[in-house]
């Protein structure tokens, strides 16, 4: 069993190709087999994904479970994971049966929407696994294909402008990032990840028509990547896509795009900016900082005014990214430990809030928070579930939020004080608009007539948040499931990173003598 | 000897033959109603010629003292002509017949044309290069304006005939520089004049003006003028003709040349493809966005993927070729599958070219809708296609001779030029409800569009092994 990888991979896309192919018959009996196929897929795929889990061996640093061969055009086709990937490989698998399972009631071109969302579930595994830079960008760049087509197609009315704006802002990054690449293949003459992990990028002081570059080729290839990083998190200021293609997305998409695919970003600075840039991220670090810091602060502001629920989970997403970039760019063990943790327990928050719209969205067609007051009175259970992840997504501590946000304070606290002020009133912002949002949506007296009628959750539904429930609560009074799969791994990232920074600091003396 | 030289060109002289034996056929039986079976006829040799030369051939044979050249890269070369050709004879079979346009002269000029491809990617000397360029181009010429009663038509090929004379002046009249500054039409002589820096003026005179005729051909930048007038007018089977088959056969043509007349001086023509190819790929790129017409857009796309492919030539190695190969195999295998699915849009039986009409294409046709989208994201080089890996193997070329600007300048025109393909999907998928075309009711055309989007889909796996055979090509023709 030495391509379990590739196993876990494909998966899903063969099983989107046997839809394709093979499923036919009448309207009905289609639909419902395309969604049984699509959730026994994506079910396997996380017990095999589990299974490699188990065998993982967290104490080593290095790539496992590495698979290479020989490809087209010279290329390689290498996988594996280490231990700052598993962990979004796992998440990618838990999330995506209920995402499937969440779209049960989606009645338009059911065969086509399941295709989409095991093709994409592919083309994020292999982003999560991918150790060649060509296979990477393949990933990384296919995944916008599905995700377009599920805006477009399954999204709501201003579908179109929101997917076209998706595409250009990602593809635009991106197109960057492929140079990038070009670059370090013409500097490196290799494409292998770990190879390039080692290689040392010029990062010798040169001035662009005028203009001294600090860093040298590392911060120019550094900040390619951070165009297209950068888009995908979202950062703040080019975060104005996300709540476009949330609101517009029909409520499993919102919950890919939350719960899985904003990772990429985080997992992108983890996999190239940090250890292949070293020096390049050392300069540009304060920058980053403080883009964290007033993405944290202004998002918040701006998720407090907002009318439409998406939006506003929306804009609270781009705010807990602001955590990730900051942890990431603290460089430091609480900071990265925290990061990884905030992107896992982000996706099961943030997954299950979008949910939990998805679930009213469902019996009212609307988002607005205006139609919505005491829905408590009929829906306890709801209720019930809604607070518990608003209170995740504020950072009760119990909660995984806490413990994610609490390690990246502490990280950035020991590196940058003031940053860490400006980000701590965040805090104190995300508990303002997610209780404003509750009580304006759950509590008070149910006196909408439109409301009286509306029903509690049916057991699918519940089902469905249980396993997100028990994970944010396990992790929450747990977190050491998480931080020792991460650890090592993130450690000797750490360590490689100081030595590269410091050689890199004496280097610009050197160019000036 | 004569013996072995007529043993070396015997498919083209049996190609020759059954094209003058179908015209006497046509002639004598009663004109265009035997002309179907003759479409399918002349498919069928192609496709047998194809797996002839494919599967027989070997090692390197010369015949008629240097002239032509039977070796790895002309059967390559030859083979995805054929197949080609064979694939758009099928394909407008029924199309033209609706139309009352399938006259048997058809198939004849096309098996005409292909033996003057033939001829192109074989030849060895400046002669014959311009009589296997001169054939393929005067039967072309001729079915540009097939429809002999559209004004858009004849318009097409008149344009085409007077452009196409001035190239093959421009080209005859480099050619005469060579011959005069060389000595000799030999590419075997000219590479021994041309080696090594000691390159006259004269010659590079000679160079230039052989280089314009060629680009001409494959309608790069600044050459391109005639191609969307020509597309737009000929009909529709006519222009996926002209769009698969005979650019294959010129880019071999111009590899050939430029190899083994002119390999000693590389760095005199790789500044000036590099500056064609660069311009090509920006104009199709950009003045492709303005296009409603699906033909007139297939036009400059095509005009874009003339300077992708180019790259591989810039490049000046024998692993550039091979990935020029590779690309152009790539682009005949979409374009072919893009023309199925163009040749199909029909509305009451009128054919529709406009994009707009593709309104919600897919809530009707699903599986079409679904092909073509795998047709158009390859075309506009989105991983995990095929269009991708093909863009990919010529900017590996270049990178590995240092020419890190040109692929970047591409990178940024292939981000340009993914914008039109992508609105074509918007309407297939996202538009509003449109006028209703016509249901698909060609099965040969369902079945290229479908076998083109496979291909683009699994040949990612291993490339279907074309990669070696290129890689042999290659191999024969630098050194």
């Amino acid at each position: 069993m030495d391509n379990l990888l590739s196993i876990v991979t494909f998966i899903p896309a063969l099983a989107a190709l046997i839809l394709i192919v093979f499923l036919r018959g009448d309207e009905a009996a289609a639909n419902r087999n395309a969604k049984w196929l699509a959730l026994i897929a994506t079910s396997v795929t996380f017990l095999v994904s589990l299974f490699i889990l188990l065998q993982f061996d967290s104490a080593d640093t290095g790539f496992q479970f590495v698979e290479e061969r020989t490809w087209i055009m010279g290329l390689t086709y290498k996988m594996g994971v280490d231990g700052i990937s598993i962990l979004f490989v796992m998440l990618t698998t838990f999330m995506m049966p209920l995402v499937i399972a969440a779209s049960w009631d989606v009645n338009t071109r059911v065969k086509e929407y399941m295709v989409a969302f095991l093709l994409l579930e592919t083309l994020i595994l292999g982003v999560f696994m991918a150790l060649d830079l060509v296979l990477f960008y393949l990933f990384f760049e296919a995944g916008l294909i599905p995700m377009f087509l599920i805006i477009g197609i399954w999204g709501g009315k201003a579908r179109i402008y929101a997917s076209f704006k998706f595409f250009l802002y990602t593809f635009l990054g991106s197109v960057l990032m492929l140079v990038a690449m070009v670059a370090m293949y013409a500097d490196a003459g290799t494409t292998d990840i770990p190879t390039l992990m080692t290689h040392q990028f010029g990062s010798a002081s040169f001035s662009v028509l005028g203009i001294q570059i600090v860093g040298g080729l590392q911060t120019l290839l550094f900040l390619a990547f951070f165009a297209s990083f950068a888009v995908k998190m979202p950062m703040w200021p080019v975060h104005t896509w996300l709540p476009d293609a949330h609101v517009q997305a029909p409520t499993a998409g919102s919950v890919v795009l939350a719960a899985i695919l904003l990772k990429m970003g985080g997992y992108g600075f983890l996999r190239f900016s940090l250890p292949m840039f070293p020096v390049g991220s050392d300069v540009m670090t304060p920058l980053v900082l403080w883009m964290s810091a007033i993405a944290i602060v202004y998002t918040s502001l701006v998720a407090l005014v907002q009318a439409d629920m998406k939006k506003l989970i929306a804009y609270s997403s781009v705010a807990h990214m602001g955590y990730v970039t900051m942890g990431i760019f603290a460089a430091n063990q609480q900071g990265i430990d925290g990061a990884i943790f905030q992107m896992i327990s982000h996706g099961f928050i943030s997954g299950a809030l979008f949910l939990c719209v998805g679930v009213i969205y469902d019996r009212m067609h609307t988002r607005e928070i205006d139609a919505y007051g005491g829905l408590v009175n009929r829906m306890p259970a709801y209720a019930l579930i809604f607070m518990f992840f608003t209170m995740a997504n504020v950072g009760l501590p119990g909660t995984s939020g806490f413990v994610g946000e609490f390690l990246v304070l502490v990280g950035i606290f020991q590196v940058n004080t003031w940053v860490a002020l400006v980000a701590t009133s965040g805090v104190i912002l995300s508990a303002a608009y997610a209780l404003w949002l509750y009580r304006r949506v759950v509590l008070g007296d149910l006196i909408k007539e439109s409301l009286r009628a509306i029903t509690d959750m049916t057991r699918r539904e519940k089902a469905i948040f249980a396993p997100l429930v028990v994970m944010t609560l396990l992790l929450g009074v747990y977190p050491a499931l998480v931080t020792d799969i991460i650890g090592p791994s993130v450690e000797a990232l750490i360590a490689d990173y100081d030595i590269a920074r410091a050689e890199g600091a004496s280097l610009p003396m050197l160019a000036q003598n | 000897m004569i013996e072995a030289d007529l043993t070396i060109i015997l498919p083209e002289i049996l190609l020759s033959l059954f094209a003058m034996l179908a015209l006497l056929f046509g002639v004598y039986t009663s004109k265009d109603k035997m002309a179907p079976l003759l479409t399918w006829a002349t498919a069928g040799v192609f496709v047998l010629l194809a797996a002839w030369i494919g599967l027989n051939g070997g090692g390197d044979n010369v015949a008629f003292g240097g002239m032509f050249h039977d070796d790895a890269f002309s059967r390559f070369s030859k083979v995805t002509i054929l197949l080609a050709a064979a694939a758009v004879l099928v394909m407008s079979q029924d199309y033209m017949e609706r139309r009352g346009l399938l006259r048997f002269e058809y198939p004849v000029l096309v098996a005409l044309s292909t033996v003057g491809m033939m001829m192109m990617v074989s030849a060895g000397d400046l002669m014959a290069l311009y009589m296997g360029l001169e054939l393929q181009s005067l039967a072309l010429y001729v079915i540009a304006s097939l429809r002999r009663d559209s004004l858009k038509s004849t318009e097409a090929g008149l344009k085409y005939f007077i452009l196409g004379a001035l190239s093959s002046g421009l080209l005859l009249y480099g050619a005469s520089l060579v011959y005069g500054y060389a000595g000799t039409t030999l590419f075997s002589g000219i590479i021994i004049a041309a080696g090594d820096g000691q390159m006259s003026l004269g010659l590079l005179f000679g160079l230039v003006f052989v280089i314009s005729g060629l680009a001409f051909k494959i309608s790069a930048v600044p050459f391109h003028m005639w191609t969307p007038d020509v597309y737009e007018g000929s009909p529709t089977p006519v222009t996926a003709f002209f769009a698969t088959a005979p650019k294959m056969a010129a880019m071999a043509l111009f590899a050939r040349v430029l190899h083994d007349a002119f390999g000693g001086a590389t760095a005199d023509w790789q500044q000036i493809l590099a500056l064609l190819s660069v311009l090509s790929m920006f104009l199709g790129a950009i003045a492709a966005i303005g296009q409603r017409n699906i033909k007139r857009l297939m036009a400059f796309s095509s005009i874009a993927h003339m300077g992708y492919a180019l790259i591989g030539l810039v490049a000046g190695t024998a692993f550039g070729v091979q990935a020029m190969l590779v690309y152009m195999a790539v682009y005949l295998t979409m374009n072919i599958g893009t023309f199925a699915f163009i040749l199909s849009l029909e509305k009451d039986g009128t054919p529709v070219t406009d994009i707009a009409a593709l309104n919600m294409y897919a809530k009707r046709e699903p599986g079409k809708a679904l092909a073509m989208l795998v047709l158009l994201f390859s075309l506009a080089g989105v991983p995990p296609f095929l269009g991708f890996f093909a863009k990919l193997g010529v900017w590996q070329a270049a990178l590995d001779v240092g020419m890190v600007w040109l692929v970047i300048a591409s990178a940024v025109a292939s981000a340009i030029g993914a914008f039109y393909y992508l609105r074509i999907v918007y309407f297939m998928y996202f538009g509003d409800e449109g006028e209703e075309l016509d249901r698909g009711r060609s099965p040969v055309l369902w079945v290229f569009l479908m076998g083109s989007a496979a291909v683009m889909l699994f040949g990612v796996i291993n490339l279907f092994g074309i990669e070696g055979a290129a890689a042999a090509a290659a191999a024969t023709l630098v050194n």
